[in-house]
Order: C-alpha cells, then sequence, then structure tokens
C-alpha cells in the first residue's frame, strides 16, 4: 500500500499538473491580451505578428527549446540579464519547465481567443460606450463574458498540449527526478532503462488525464458556444 | 433637449484621405432629421461623430451650447440604437434595459420605473424576463429603443433602425417612430438608406453623397426643388427622369430648350449662368411625363409595362435620354410592349439642370403641382 502510495509516478504527475496548470495560467493572460490586441487593434504588421505568433503550433518543440535554451541559458540576452539583475536562473528548473510548456501551447489559446474576440459584435462594445460603461467595464462587462466560452476552451486544449509537452521541456528543463522530470519525460526514461512496469504506470495516469481534459473540452467547445 | 451643430466638421480615418469635409448643419431643438445617402457616402461616420465613437478629425460639433468634440459619449446626452439592435444576449430585456441607468448611478425604484415606463410606451412590459434570443427582430428593435429611452436623451441617434426588419414590420415601425417622436418632442437623428422612409418620417432631409451634403430640406422641399441632380435622382421612386438638350431661348421667367431628337420644351425656371447652346438636362418625375400622340415633344419604345393595380409604370428607350425613360400612366391606358410612344411635359413640371448638374430656381409656386 504504502509502496503504490510512493511511486514516483505521483510525483511526476503532480509536477506535470503543476507545470501545465501554471503554464495555462500564463496562457490566460497572455493568450487572451494578445487575442485581444489583434483582433480589434488595427496596425502595421498585424499579419506578421499572427503568423509569429502561430509558429509554435507548427515548429517542431526541439527548435522552440533550443530557441528558449539560447535565450534563456546563462549567456543568453535574456537569461544572463535575470542572472544578473536577479540572480535567476530558469534553466533545468521547473519554472523553465512551465515557460517550455506555455510557449508550445499559447497558440492553442491565442487563436480560440482571438476568434472568440472577434465574433463579438463591435455595436455591443459601441453601445457600452454609450450607455457610459468605462473601456475596462466594457472588456469585463461585455466582451469577456461573450468570448469567454471560446477561450475556454482553448484553455482547456492548451492545459492538455501542455501537460503531454516533452520535446522543449527536456531541452529546456531536462529530466531531474522530483524536480523537472514530467509524465512524459518520466515515461520516456523509463522505457529507455528498461522499466516497463514503470511504463506502463505512467502512460496509464497519463492517459486517463488526458481523456478528461478531453471530455470537460467537449463540454464547452462550440457547438455549444453557437446556442448562444 | 437640444439643439445639434456641425460647423466645418471633417472626417479623416487615420492617414487616409478625407471621407467627409465642409460639413455645415444645424439641428433645431426636437427636429427630426434623416440622414439619407448612396452607401458609403459617410451617413454613418457623421452620426457616430456626434455619438462621440468616432473622433471628429476637423470642426466644431456643439450639442445644446456645449462644445462635445472633447466629450465622451456617455456624458453628450445622447443615446443611440444601432442596427443590429447591440442587445447583450447575456442579460433580461429587464437588464439590458436597466444597464445604462445602473451605470448612472441611479437608486434602484428610479431605475424600475424608467424601464417599466419605456417598456409601457413600447408594449413590451411582458417581455422583460425575456433573453434577447428569444424575441423576434421587431421585438429586438423595441427593447433596444426601449435602452434608448430610458436614459431620457437629450438627442437620440438612429442608425438604420429598421433595415434588418422585413418590408411589413418595417411600416409599422416606422409609424412607431413617427408616434415616438410626437410623444417624446426630443431631437433625434436617424440614417437611413430608404428614402420612403427619409420622407416620411424626417422634418429635415438632410442628403449626403461622397462626404458632402448635397442638400438640407423638408421632405416637400428637397421633392419639389431639389438643388442638383444627384439631390432629384436620389429623392423619389421611381427615380425622376432626364433628358438631354441645348438651351435655345431665355426669358424672364421661362427657358427654352432645344431636346436631343426631339421638339422644343419650355420649362419654368429662372435661367442662372446658362446663355443659349449650352447643354442641359431636364428633369421631370414619372407622374409628369405624359404620354402624348398629338404634340409630342419626345420620342420612345416601350420596353417594359409594370402594371401596379391602379397605375402602371411605363419604361422607354429614348435618343432624348440616356436612361429608358419612366412614365406613370393610368391602368385604363393600354400599352403594349414595343409600341412606340410619344411624351409631353406641362412646362411647371420641369426642373433644369445646367451641365454641372446644379438646377435653376423654379419659378412656378409650389401649390400649382
Ligand atoms: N473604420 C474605418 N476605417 C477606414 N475607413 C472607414 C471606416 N469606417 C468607414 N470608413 C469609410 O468612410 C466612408 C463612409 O462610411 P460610412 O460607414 O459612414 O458610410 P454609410 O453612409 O453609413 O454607408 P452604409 O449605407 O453602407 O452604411 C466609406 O468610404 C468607408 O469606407
Ligand atoms: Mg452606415
Amino acid at each position: 500500500m504504502t509502496d503504490w502510495m510512493n511511486d514516483p509516478a505521483w510525483t511526476a504527475l503532480g509536477l506535470s499538473l503543476r507545470v501545465a496548470g501554471c503554464a495555462t495560467l500564463l496562457n490566460l493572460l497572455l493568450g487572451v491580451g494578445v487575442g485581444l490586441l489583434l483582433a480589434r487593434g488595427r496596425f502595421p504588421g498585424r499579419n506578421l505578428l499572427d503568423t509569429l505568433l502561430t509558429l509554435p503550433m507548427v515548429m517542431p518543440p526541439t527548435v522552440l527549446g533550443y530557441y528558449l535554451l539560447t535565450l534563456l541559458g546563462r549567456r543568453g540576452p535574456l537569461g544572463g540579464w535575470l542572472q544578473e539583475q536577479f540572480g535567476i536562473n530558469l534553466i533545468f528548473t521547473w519554472q523553465g519547465a512551465v515557460i517550455a510548456a506555455a510557449l508550445v501551447a499559447f497558440p492553442l489559446v491565442y487563436k480560440p481567443a482571438r476568434a472568440a474576440f472577434e465574433a463579438v459584435d463591435g455595436q455591443l462594445e459601441q453601445a457600452g460606450r454609450v450607455l457610459g460603461i468605462s473601456e475596462i467595464g466594457i472588456f469585463f462587462r461585455i466582451t469577456l463574458p461573450l468570448a469567454w466560452r471560446g477561450i475556454l476552451a482553448g484553455l482547456l486544449l492548451a492545459f492538455a498540449r501542455a501537460l503531454g509537452e516533452f520535446g522543449a521541456t527536456l531541452m529546456v528543463a531536462g529530466s531531474i527526478p522530483g524536480k523537472t522530470q514530467t509524465l512524459s519525460v518520466a515515461i520516456y526514461e523509463a522505457v529507455q532503462a528498461g522499466q516497463d512496469d514503470s511504463a506502463n504506470r505512467l502512460v496509464l495516469v497519463t492517459s486517463l488525464v488526458c481523456m478528461l481534459v478531453l471530455l470537460l473540452a467537449g463540454k464547452l467547445a462550440p457547438g455549444r458556444v453557437a446556442e448562444r | 433637449m437640444a439643439s445639434v451643430n456641425l460647423r466645418n466638421v471633417s472626417k479623416r480615418y487615420g492617414d487616409n484621405p478625407e471621407v467627409m469635409r465642409d460639413i455645415n448643419l444645424d439641428i433645431q431643438d426636437g427636429e427630426f432629421v434623416v440622414f439619407v445617402g448612396p452607401s458609403g457616402c459617410g451617413k454613418s461616420t457623421l452620426l457616430r461623430m456626434i455619438a462621440g465613437l468616432e473622433d471628429i478629425s476637423g470642426g466644431d460639433l456643439l450639442i445644446g451650447e456645449d462644445r462635445m468634440n472633447a466629450v465622451p459619449p456617455a456624458k453628450r446626452g445622447i443615446a443611440m440604437v444601432f442596427q443590429s439592435y447591440a442587445l447583450y444576449p447575456h442579460m433580461s430585456l429587464y437588464d439590458n434595459m436597466a444597464f445604462g441607468l445602473k451605470l448612472a448611478g441611479k437608486s434602484k425604484s428610479e431605475i424600475d420605473a424608467a424601464v417599466r415606463k419605456a417598456a409601457s410606451i413600447l408594449h413590451i412590459d411582458h417581455l422583460l424576463d425575456r433573453k434577447p434570443k428569444a424575441l423576434s427582430g421587431g421585438q429586438r428593435q423595441r427593447v433596444a429603443i426601449g435602452r434608448a429611452i430610458t436614459r431620457e436623451p437629450k438627442v437620440f441617434l438612429f442608425d438604420e433602425p429598421l433595415s434588418n426588419l422585413d418590408a411589413a414590420l418595417r411600416v409599422k415601425m416606422r409609424l412607431e417612430f413617427s408616434r415616438l417622436h410626437q410623444d417624446l418632442k426630443t431631437t433625434m437623428i436617424y440614417v437611413t438608406h430608404d428614402q420612403v422612409e427619409a420622407m416620411t418620417l424626417a422634418d429635415k432631409i438632410v442628403v449626403l453623397s461622397a462626404g458632402r451634403i448635397e442638400q438640407v430640406g423638408s421632405p416637400k422641399t428637397l421633392y419639389h426643388h431639389p438643388a442638383n441632380r444627384f439631390v432629384a435622382g436620389f429623392i423619389g421612386s421611381p427615380k425622376m427622369n432626364f433628358i438631354d438638350g441645348t438651351v435655345s431661348a431665355i426669358d424672364a421667367e421661362t427657358v427654352t430648350v432645344q431636346i436631343n431628337n426631339g421638339g422644343l420644351q419650355q420649362v419654368c425656371v429662372a435661367a442662372s449662368g446658362i446663355k443659349p447652346g449650352d447643354a442641359v438636362s431636364i428633369g421631370v418625375r414619372p407622374e409628369y411625363l405624359q404620354l402624348d400622340s398629338d404634340k409630342p415633344v419626345i420620342k420612345a419604345t416601350v420596353s417594359t409595362v409594370e402594371g401596379l393595380g391602379d397605375f402602371s409604370y411605363i419604361y422607354a428607350a429614348s435618343a432624348s435620354a440616356e436612361e429608358p425613360l419612366i412614365s406613370r400612366i393610368p391602368d385604363a391606358l393600354e400599352v403594349a410592349n414595343g409600341s412606340a410612344v410619344g411624351f409631353s411635359i406641362k412646362p411647371h413640371h420641369c426642373h433644369l439642370f445646367d451641365s454641372k448638374g446644379e438646377a435653376m430656381p423654379r419659378t412656378t409656386p409650389r401649390t400649382q403641382h
């Protein structure tokens, strides 16, 4: 019994959930913010920016991981600065894994968020302005409630994607058991080491969690949005 | 209630060329003013500048005595009704109507009284608990108007409020707008590209074209004394006929025109800026272009006959006009497709436009029509 409880699979699952959760929270802020900016803003370079922001969806995670490593490494432009100014190092930490997972999953939040904002009738916002709501009020009381379902569906998919993240995470955070070894990385390590038992358990846990997330996402997906 | 004055107002979007210029307009307190014009002429832009939803690039906007250029929409004392109704789908009708008042910090009882009053004016009392999606288009528009009424604005702004409704409902709602204006006596500015709405609702019509005001006047003035060919062609349905010719003689109160490929036509206008030999066009409305086989001044060939019950429109191609001539004839008159016909026009039913399209002042009093 205690053996079952102390299984390293739970540690890996806990870490995975924490990393995916934080990455999703980050993406909630960034994806919604950037989605709104591109849905409403009219500025030069808008299409180019959209392409750049969608890139993580098609680029191999290892390439993204490599970019992050170069950027955040001790000698990287951002990593060096963080180290000097605040003594922060992100490489081989679970926070680094969060950033990797967030980057990979970002388009999954940004794209639907932007589409959801674009689907909100601009006249509703204008009517709000005439009625005297502040710009912040318009966002929180009109735009966001109307776009929320679309955003939420994107967030759940992004969470699932972050949970399964492997390539970029391994490059940036490595595979330190109990510290940065997430479920998918642990599975890889278990298989490499020939620990079939452990691999089986990890795979089972991962599959269950993914199914749960997808079921939830299905409940919120576009079919329901339409009947609003 | 308040007057609205625009002084040399212009508008450009970003770095694009101006889409509106030299807009000068005085709207009296309590007036019902309609902006009409073809698509893209700037009707909505002008309305939205008055509402404060669009920046004013140049000139001044006054509502009442106050310059409003930099005042946020909610502080201008206006209420606006949008083409798509702009009701909040996540709120009940009651909440939709109460929303603005809540924001303005009114007390619960004040809000309730205002909402119930507006709802009863518009006969939507029984719908207040519903969500917008459970309403018909006409009911939604009533709620949107109700939301505007609860604000007790000094000026109502309507941007094509009826264009999403079917024809029958449009007529019904048009009458309600009339009644509403009689009841509230508030200044109303109404955008439409339906000239029947414009003619029936307006105290004053503002005709816009390509970002400019072409003419401002009462429906009767615009109909009988259009300032130029654009207004003459835009107001009235079916369109006014334009017949090409050259000036042959000018008298004190009449001009004689030699119609191209036709006869001599007297026109009751005071000539200004034209001389014999100049190209002009005669304007005549379909109801005044009369079939005449005795002494026709224009010859044409009938291409279509449109029976409408008590009268018919005939469309006839003529060498004297660019577009087919349209004539309204009594239904009893049988005219066959393809038959050759002649037309004549009474001099006091004619309009005259110079080559630039400017109208000559008509010399007959309106009562003679
Ligand atoms: N946000 C914008 N950015 C740039 N140009 C605009 C913008 N909105 C309108 N315009 C331009 O301004 C002009 C006037 O547009 P507006 O919407 O006021 O026309 P309208 O008379 O209301 O037409 P409609 O009858 O089709 O509603 C058009 O040429 C249009 O292309
Ligand atoms: Mg418009």
